[in-house]
């Protein structure tokens, strides 16, 4: 087995043995009871209700579950020596760091797959599994995230705070752009100024508003073309998010 | 008991009785202190869609229905005493129109609209409501039908406004063109013009509504069932009145 396959598999079992499926099974549970007693004092939509919230809760939750997971993880290793030790022996930085993102990776499409299952309670096969893969490629990505701010601020909070921040930013930030340009916005140059800000920040930002949206359980699957743009983007987000970490990562002084 | 940890016998008897304390005190204080309640005076001003979708954090569909139940809130109340006439309507209506235009295929508002706050015995309240779902139908006349309907059966027999009522049914007809939309909608002029009274027109809409297999939440048929048999007894008293 090749040593990234090795350090991928040790980090699953990290996972497995960290407790953290515990903690899904315990997300899973609290996403269907707070969507069971929500829906009883609803009076209509209620299967609506229980679809979208316990679809926002469990991807709000699986993303910070495997943010802190990672980041806690990677800044153990690093004040262990484990990293230090795993240098020494014969493997390149990028691959001990493409080997972590690998077994990262299995934990989120594990963790797509536990939030996905459910699904199918309430929304067609077709919409729960393209809710999944997206959901996948969401998770995919807060992983590259977490990981690149664990190696580079080597801290768990800011690491979690850092990622945390991206990802909410990412997800509001289509909405923000909007609230920039409604129509009670003035054209006096501060705004204008503060318009543009919002536009730079967004083009740094992935559209997470666009993936693994709720209404595609309740309303139906999303077309091809508009799927595969919102899958799509967020792999490319993820792919810059590992090069940057890579580079970072080579040019340190360990 | 899990290796590194010492026995319970370990912990000293202060200690014990501390945590007890701090427990009992917390559970008495929460006790004692009344539950939160809201009253329909504290609807506070609706927020902008766009306020409300940045809220949402890319959740416009969950967070469309969490401010719906936010929003019932402030007139199911089990203390509140006059449901839905203190509500400032002027407020509830931007707190509507902001939360469909979150959600915009969302059923929810205009369900609440119709079958919630415009059967207010107050006409100036219902009017409010019925507007709103006139405007809201004129932007997507297929998906919003129903409530549309409700509401010109609610200004004939509520209101007394025939003209109104009639108004809505013409729309109804004129702009709606799902092919699978039920005979009894498409014919609403004639069957506000028809003598019947409202039970007997409430009866024919929602048989037609569980018909046309539209009615798919358990919650909503409940919701109907309980509002029609609500509008028998009322109309049955009133008749052993008169």
């Amino acid at each position: 087995m090749s040593p990234a396959l090795l350090l991928a598999r040790s980090t699953l079992l990290e996972a497995r043995r960290s407790g953290l499926p515990w903690l899904v099974l315990g997300l899973l549970a609290a996403a269907f009871g707070l969507a069971a007693f929500l829906s009883q004092v609803a009076v209509t939509e209620g299967r609506e209700l229980q679809a979208a919230l316990a679809a926002a809760l469990l991807r709000a939750g699986a993303a910070f579950l495997l943010a802190a997971h990672v980041a806690a993880s990677v800044v153990r290793e690093a004040n262990d020596k484990v990293l230090e030790l795993a240098l020494a022996l014969p493997l390149s930085r990028s691959q001990f760091y493409l080997g972590k993102l690998a077994g990262y990776a299995a934990i989120a499409l594990a963790f797509a797959a536990a939030c996905g299952v459910p699904m199918l309670l309430w929304a067609a096969p077709a919409s729960a599994a393209l809710w999944s893969a997206s959901l996948a490629a969401e998770l995919l990505l807060v992983c590259a995230a977490s990981l690149f701010f664990a190696l580079t601020l080597a801290n768990v909070v800011p690491a979690i705070a850092a990622t945390a921040g991206l990802y909410l930013l990412a997800r509001s930030i289509a909405a923000i752009q909007l609230l920039a340009r409604g129509p009670l916005a003035e054209q006096t140059w501060t705004q204008v100024v503060a318009r543009g800000a919002v536009d730079a920040v967004a083009l740094l930002l992935p559209r997470l508003d666009q993936a693994t949206r709720s209404d595609w359980l309740l309303y139906g699957s999303p077309a091809a073309a508009e799927f595969g743009a919102a899958v799509g983007s967020l792999l490319v987000y993820t792919a810059l998010l590992a090069a940057a970490g890579l580079f970072d990562f080579n040019r340190r002084n360990l | 008991m899990r290796a590194g940890e010492r026995p319970l016998a370990a912990v000293p008897g202060w200690l014990w009785a501390a945590l007890a304390a701090s427990l009992a005190a917390q559970v008495a204080l929460r006790a004692l202190s009344a539950p939160p309640a809201t009253a329909a005076s504290d609807l506070p001003p609706a927020p902008r869609a766009v306020a409300l979708r940045v809220a949402s954090l890319g959740e416009p569909a969950a967070a469309a229905r969490l401010a719906m139940l936010y929003v019932q809130a402030f007139d199911l109340g089990a203390g509140n005493a006059l449901p839905y006439r203190r509500l400032d309507y002027a407020r509830l209506r931007a707190w509507l129109r902001a939360i469909l235009d979150t959600d915009p295929r969302s059923n929810y508002p205009l369900f609440a609209a119709a079958r919630v706050y415009a059967e207010v015995e107050d006409p100036a309240r219902s009017r409010t409501m019925l507007a709103f779902i006139h405007e809201a139908f004129l932007e997507d006349p297929n998906r919003r039908w129903s409530a549309l309907a409700h509401a010109a059966l609610l200004a004939k027999h509520r209101l007394q406004d025939l003209p109104l009522a009639r108004r809505y049914a013409a729309d109804l007809e004129r702009l709606t063109t799902d092919p699978d939309l039920p005979l009894w909608a498409k014919q609403m002029q004639i069957f506000i013009l028809e003598d019947m009274n409202e039970l007997e027109a409430a009866r024919i809409m929602l048989g037609g509504l569980l018909a046309s297999g539209r009615l798919h939440d358990a919650g909503e048929r409940r919701f109907l069932k309980e509002r029609l048999e609500a509008l028998e007894r009322r109309l049955a008293s009133k008749q052993r009145r008169d």
